[in-house]
């Protein structure tokens, strides 16, 4: 075989000095104040924030839980049809990420707004009187429908990418075997998804819960997230690294945990399958 | 049981596809108003192409994508066959580094590298936020997503073919390039398409790596957004996603010429 270590020699160096190196400035900041010396008045001014942290860790929670539940049908489907249909289903899923994130979002602005095209609609076929409205903009579920629509392309691909693996064989055996729709669901292809559904729930988890440009588009300025949060501290006037810092540091801690929690589950969940 | 799940595919797809129809509608729309329809009007498509915040910043995202895409498929590319070279421990070691940042959250991945370009510019005064600190961010970031797609590629290769082509008289270097290079050519390819999707969408790392020097379109919009959103860049997102759709369909016709039989399980 190539004798080639020296190979990855640019891989380590560049990924020490971008990624390893960062982290650690990272915590040095979160653990220093202003004049560099050693301090946990950072840590504990984040107490003022647990309110924030639960927020946002609830509403990612809810956005990857609608996100499982409508892709696993879809991408179940997909992974059944013919070779070309399922090529095709694929690429309209994937085209919208194409299309600049920041102006999808801001395209449902349109759609949600007061005098957006939802409440139009719902004036012309009548269920609304004429000036009145529905207030769709500016509300948390606003947020996590935002949190869907951009992050369900990630749960429905590694999804797809293991359902396309199941054999239709292994199905057609259980309906001989007499199993009904619902025991073919929970007992084979639950079973089989399962590395799919954990992937694309750290995928679609971890982008929600840190996300602060959907809060700030759909959500108006009341609802502060983490990630509004740690922007404020690190971009314009009121500036705070340190702070910043640390915030940064307690949402990678929080999503390893949640991470952990997620593998726990899916250990459990075999454990029962089997 | 059929029409049930094409019913639902349909809905889905309408949900996915809603916000981007509005989007391409409005560009054409003869006033600015984002849900006032005024009529057809091309005149946002000449305001493009004398916008110019819009096009330096098309210019910076397409010329940080192209650079980070090749810098980071080379170095990429390389670390994939060094790691199935070094001991396991390293082996551990080096796949750690490659996870961090697509673990991480992308706007920690974002803070870390400003502090260490804030860190450098106060102590060296070298390494100013702009064009350059954007291009090494990037470079980081696309990285990892070349090294996972070509290390299955490198798993599947046959061991001898490498070593046959060195018994056959080849030097080392032009054995990689003409026996190993073109059996792992579709993993380097899907790693840079998809490093290249990955700086062009790229918006939070980039708002805290690139100074005020230069903006990528992801940045330029969201300084826009906090403003108004100005209908020309719907018009240039019309464009842009008008010719991403062309290339899917050309490269997806060019599948279906060049390979007439379709092998592909079907249920």
């Amino acid at each position: 075989m190539m004798r080639s270590k020296t190979a990855a020699a640019p891989f380590a160096l560049w990924m020490t000095l971008f990624t390893v190196i960062p982290l650690g400035i990272v915590l040095w900041f979160a653990f220093t104040d202003e004049q560099g010396q050693f301090t946990l008045s950072n840590l504990s001014s984040i107490g003022e924030y647990a309110g924030t942290f639960g927020l946002s860790i609830f509403l990612g929670a809810i956005a990857t839980v609608i996100c499982l539940v409508l892709a696993f049908p879809l991408a179940f489907t997909i992974s059944r049809a013919k070779g070309r249909k399922q090529q095709t289903m694929v690429m309209i899923i994937m085209l919208p990420m194409w299309m600049n994130f920041l102006l999808r979002t801001y395209a449902w602005m349109s759609l949600l707004e007061n005098n957006g095209f939802i409440n139009q609609f719902l004036r012309v076929i009548g269920v609304l009187a004429d000036g009145q409205s529905v207030s769709l903009i500016n509300t948390n579920g606003a947020i996590v429908l935002g949190m869907v629509y951009n992050f369900l392309p990630f749960m429905v691909l590694p999804l797809y990418s293991v359902m396309v693996k199941i054999d239709n064989s292994v199905i057609e055996a259980a309906q001989d075997l007499g199993s009904n729709v619902f025991q073919v669901f929970g007992r084979v292809v639950l079973p089989l998804s399962l590395p799919g559904m954990l992937s694309g729930i750290t995928m679609v988890f971890v982008p929600a819960v840190s996300t602060f440009v959907i809060t700030k588009l759909l959500g108006g300025s009341k609802t502060l997230m983490i990630g509004d949060a740690i922007e404020t501290m690190f971009i314009g006037q009121g500036a705070n690294y340190h702070v910043g810092a640390t915030l940064s540091l307690v949402l990678m801690v929080l999503i390893l945990v949640c991470m952990a929690i997620t593998g726990m589950v899916d250990k459990e969940g075999e454990g029962d399958a089997a | 049981m059929k029409t049930l799940s094409r019913v639902y595919n349909g809905i889905i797809f309408a949900f996915l596809y809603a916000p981007i129809l509005v989007l391409i509608i409005f560009s054409f729309n003869d006033s600015k108003s984002r849900v006032v329809w005024n009529g057809f009007s091309l005149r946002w498509y000449e305001a493009l192409f004398q916008n110019d915040e819009i096009l330096s910043a098309l210019w910076v995202t397409l010329s940080i994508a192209i650079v980070a895409t090749i810098v980071s498929t080379i170095i990429g590319t390389a670390a994939a066959i060094g790691i199935r070279s070094v001991n396991s421990k390293l082996r551990r070691v080096l796949l750690a580094f490659n996870n961090l940042p697509m673990v991480n959250p992308e706007i920690v991945t974002g803070i870390a590298l400003m502090l260490l370009f804030v860190f450098i510019y106060r102590t060296t005064g070298l390494l100013q936020p702009g064009y350059f600190t954007l291009l090494l961010s990037h470079i980081t970031f696309c990285i990892p997503y070349v090294v996972l797609q070509v290390m299955p590629k490198l798993r599947q290769l046959d061991p001898h073919l490498y070593e046959a082509a060195v018994d056959l008289g080849c030097r080392p270097f032009t054995a990689f390039i003409r026996a190993v290079l073109p059996q792992i050519m579709p993993g380097i390819i899907t790693g840079a398409l998809m490093a290249f999707t990955m700086s062009l969408d790229d918006f939070v790392i980039s708002l805290f790596t690139s100074g005020e020097s230069a903006q990528n379109l992801s940045v330029t919009i969201y300084a826009m957004v906090k403003r108004r959103v100005t209908p020309e860049i719907n018009t240039l997102s019309t464009l842009m996603f008008g010719a991403v759709l062309i290339m899917l369909i050309l490269v997806n016709v060019m599948q279906i010429r060049s390979a007439p039989k379709d092998k592909r399980r079907s249920s």
